[in-house]
């Protein structure tokens, strides 16, 4: 079985934001796989060490600094990498249409990709690419079991856990909770610079939505900070829930 | 005229979540017609439900194959409905089946889709809507221009508001069958909770490191319990497993807007003031005085929650 996984390049979800000429700025920014996609390598690279899977190909849309976070899972365990060359600027649609392009190529049993990006946080690409592919999907698994042609994973849905299963091909796309991922060993990043990384570019697609405005939240101001015995600060803190907040005590 | 705005409803057996009521109110704002959308079995007994939040019409699309959400049968159904009746715009919640939904379907329809919106502007054709990015850290207004325009809504951000609506049942052809369903529901586990869920609760009450173990986890719980809160944790309670990772808040969890926010020995890490920075109220109880959290805190108390929290519980019950 050939497993695709989906990575994207995102910030370091410790990262402050500022704006720079009414864009993000990036100066300063660690890089990471976006923890979500993560996770998906991780379960990807699991399925080849129980040998449910033979190759295990990540993919990446983005600009030539997304090649860091395909090094980063080349480092942890996948095989090869494709870099699809894409402007910073697509949208969830063309980012779509460029990985559903380059998946195709691979004809894949499985595709793999966090369930949403901490950057943009659309979770809109991995179903979008399943339908471009014509693949049933299941969307923030916390577990993935192969067998017999189809793949079964419990989702945290809204409420409860639901569990489903599609045939294969299909899209799968990750919790973060499904899997701790593991550090990549000295010796996985001095293998990782020798595994083959094709670069291609991106399928031709306009975006459908544009940004026409970005903007820090407005800072919130910190309020009243008592330092005092803990009774006293329990019997003002309950009284600004009950007067101010007006909080209902069951 | 327009034609339209349609809201997407969001319930399972019958049991509406209030996303969709919040839902309706905004969409009531645009002066055009508002339009709930119900798929499943019975659904169209709910129609005087939605009449009650302004709804117009409700098209209640009936079948058992729309029993439980399936994302093929109910794209089929829903594409259908779009080239008979031609509406403005869809919106549907962020949620498990609604971003589901509409990622499909805004593939399917090569359209435009802004997901997790907190703001919606929407005049004929288009929508601006303003969506939080790394996770609340910035904001962005997106412009969908695409037809119809679709976007999916964050629960517990829109006033709910009561306006009369005439309610009038339409029922579509039913467009979708059998061969559209690719996924099997093999089981759906409900969480067994007496609590609220905590995207949709008016109180959030969250533990940090500062809880030590599940010990401080539980006196957590006794203050949520105390105000019908949900009880949430940041990534240390998270990683340490006192609590499980569906009541994470923050960037790599969830975010979460309700009335009261408290932080209970948690230090307040950028990625967890993502998550909960938008509430309306924010009280923290830390050790430490430097802790960042007092930064947003509308209330802040330098004390050991061991000591605050049991006498805040006796005095909240006076």
């Amino acid at each position: 079985m050939k497993v695709l996984v989906c990575v994207k390049q995102t910030f370091d979800t410790e990262a402050k934001i500022e704006l720079k000429d009414g864009k993000i700025s990036d100066a300063g920014i660690n890089l990471i796989i976006n923890p979500y996609d993560e996770v998906a390598v991780e379960g990807a690279i699991q399925l080849k060490e129980k040998g449910v899977a033979k190759e295990v190909v990540v993919v990446s849309a983005g600009s030539d600094k997304a090649m860091d976070a395909i090094r980063t899972a080349l480092a942890m365990g996948a095989d090869r990498g494709i870099l699809v060359t894409q402007d910073a600027g697509a949208d969830e649609y063309a980012r779509a249409v460029a990985l559903g392009a380059a998946i195709k190529n691979e004809n894949p049993d499985l595709v793999l990709a966090g369930h949403v990006a901490a950057d943009d946080g659309s979770s809109q690409v991995p179903t979008r690419v399943a339908e471009i592919l014509g693949y049933p999907h299941i969307n923030v698994i916390t577990s993935l079991e192969v067998a017999g042609g189809k793949v079964v994973c419990s989702s945290e849905a809204d409420g409860g856990t639901q569990i489903t299963e599609v045939s294969l091909p299909a899209v799968v796309s990750s919790q973060v909770s499904w899997n701790e991922p593991r550090y990549p060993s000295m010796k996985g990043i001095m293998q990782a610079k020798k595994k083959p990384v094709d670069t291609v570019a991106a399928a031709a697609a306009d975006n459908k939505t544009t940004i026409v405005e970005l903007s820090l939240p407005a800072a919130k101001q910190a309020g009243v900070k008592i330092e005092d015995e803990a009774e006293v600060c329990a019997t003002k803190l309950a009284d600004w829930m009950k007067n101010t907040v007006k909080v209902e005590v069951k | 005229m327009m034609a339209g705005t349609w809201v997407f409803v969001e319930q399972r057996d019958g049991n509406i979540r209030k996303v969709t009521f919040e839902m309706l109110s905004q969409a009531k704002k645009y002066g055009d017609e508002v339009s709930a959308v119900v798929f499943g079995k019975g659904v169209k007994a709910l129609a005087p439900e939605f009449a009650k939040y302004g709804a117009d019409k409700v098209y209640a699309v009936e079948g058992d194959i729309f029993a439980d959400y399936n994302t093929g049968a109910f794209v089929a159904q829903m594409v259908a409905m779009i080239n008979e009746f031609q509406p403005n715009a869809v919106f549907f919640a962020h949620s498990f089946n609604g971003r589901d939904f509409a990622s499909r379907l805004a593939q399917k329809l090569e359209a435009g889709l802004a997901t997790d919106v907190i703001a919606a502007e929407l005049s004929a054709g288009k929508g601006v809507f303003t969506r939080a990015i790394y996770a609340g850290k910035a904001l962005a207004k997106v412009e969908v221009a695409t037809s119809p325009v679709l976007a999916t809504i964050r629960p517990g951000v829109f006033e709910v508001a009561e306006a009369a609506g005439a309610g009038a049942v339409v029922e579509p052809a039913v467009a979708a069958s059998a061969a559209d369903v690719y996924q099997t529901i093999k089981e759906f586990q409900p969480t067994v909770s007496s609590r609220p869920e905590l995207n949709e609760a008016e109180v959030v009450v969250s533990g940090g490191r500062g809880c030590k173990g599940p010990e401080g986890i539980k006196i957590v719980e006794e203050l949520a319990d105390l105000l019908g809160a949900a009880v949430g944790g940041s990534r240390a309670a998270i990683d340490s497993g006192w609590l499980g990772h569906e009541l994470q808040v923050g960037q790599t969890g969830k975010v979460v807007n309700p009335n009261l926010y408290v932080a209970a020995g948690i230090s307040g890490a950028i990625q967890h003031l993502a998550g909960m920075s938008s509430s309306k109220f924010i009280a923290a109880i830390n050790t430490d005085t430097e802790a960042p959290i007092f930064n947003v805190a509308d209330f802040g108390v330098v004390a050991d929650l061991f000591k605050v929290i049991p006498t805040l519980i006796s005095e909240l019950k006076k």
